[in-house]
């Protein structure tokens, strides 16, 4: 091999080194029935035209983090990035499996339930602090985002150094009142949006592109 | 006998004279016990995580649900050294900690806590 070759299979292998892109893994966590699944189903549909879960109006549907790898996802400036979604498990300091008995699940299958929330749970935060480079943190624009475990979560991603989007959903509904999202959490970008219908998921994906870059 | 529910103050010396984990223990046991803890300084936001990891793992049927937990919003340092170093630092504040079948939380607002105990 001469030393043209071997310079320029060096200058090669440096640039790709350097301007590979980076595949980040972006968590989207938030509390039980914000609406993560559906939007992790939206970016997954929207991007590489698969769903990733199912939904439903039962807490704790998602009971284990699910994965959909290689998103890409650009922006109108041009630029664009490559992610692995994470769908996690609401987070909360508490499950009792009486809440599912409510939904009119049988109790064997409700304890089956809280079991395997729990371990999602405690697999989520385990993620949080291992495996996760970024967060969309999702909360219902119609409850209160004052709430500890809100609090808790965004302490402890700030306290990671991690990137994070605020998604405010749900203000498809009436009660939806994105700006106190705003004023609890002045700190971060905080997007208004309807995972259901997709108003304003394109600010979202603006959002992200920027953010996680 | 004397009916009621116990209430443990723990103080700033007595948390910083353990590590992480064994805060998270004590804790834990305690609420486990049915006490309420009252933290005079709270926990790391790492350790705030592995309280969340460590109560997921104790949970069990019809027997403890979790916790229910409040604390005011951290304090900013704004100080003059912190600002030229460059880097605020925020300290966290009184924290209460209860199983989450015997204590709920009324109202909070920055400053005050109103919660609600009763007996198991």
């Amino acid at each position: 091999m001469n030393i043209f070759v071997q310079t320029k299979n060096s200058v090669s292998r440096f640039l790709s080194a350097f301007f590979k892109k980076k595949r980040s893994r972006i968590g989207i966590y938030g509390p039980p029935n914000a609406g993560k699944t559906t939007l992790a189903n939206r970016i997954a549909h929207d991007w590489a035209g698969e769903s990733i879960g199912v939904v439903s109006e039962v807490a704790h549907e998602s009971r284990r983090a699910l994965r959909k790898q290689d998103i890409g996802i650009s922006g109108s400036n041009g630029h664009s990035i490559t992610i692995d979604i994470v769908d996690t498990p609401g987070v909360t300091t508490k499950i009792d499996y009486k809440e599912f008995l409510e939904y009119g699940l049988p109790k064997e299958e409700a304890i089956v339930r809280a079991r395997e929330a729990t371990e999602g749970v405690a697999e989520a935060m385990h993620w949080l602090r291992e495996d996760i480079d970024g967060v969309v943190y999702m909360l219902d624009s119609t409850s209160d985002p004052f709430q500890q475990v809100n609090i808790m979560m965004i302490g402890i991603i700030e306290s990671r150094n991690l990137p994070v989007i605020i998604a405010a959903n749900k203000i498809d509904l009436p009660d939806a009142a994105p700006q106190k999202i705003r004023s609890v959490f002045p700190q971060h970008p905080v997007v208004p949006i309807s995972c259901l219908d997709g108003k304003n998921i394109e600010e979202l994906y603006e959002q992200m592109v920027h953010t996680f870059r | 006998m004397l009916q009621g529910v116990q209430i443990d103050l723990i103080s700033q010396e007595r948390l910083e004279n353990l590590t992480s984990t064994e805060k998270i223990h004590l804790i834990l046991d305690k609420v486990r016990d049915g006490t309420i803890v009252v933290l005079e300084k709270g926990l790391a936001p790492d350790e705030q995580s592995h309280l969340i990891e460590m109560t997921m793992k104790e949970i069990l049927p019809d027997d403890f649900n979790g916790i229910e937990m409040e604390t005011y919003p951290s304090k900013e340092d704004h100080s003059f050294w912190s600002k030229l170093v460059g880097k605020t630092s925020s300290s966290t504040r009184m924290t209460v900690i209860g199983p989450a079948n015997q204590l709920k939380m009324i109202k909070k607002d920055k400053d005050q806590i109103s919660a609600w105990i009763s007996t198991r």
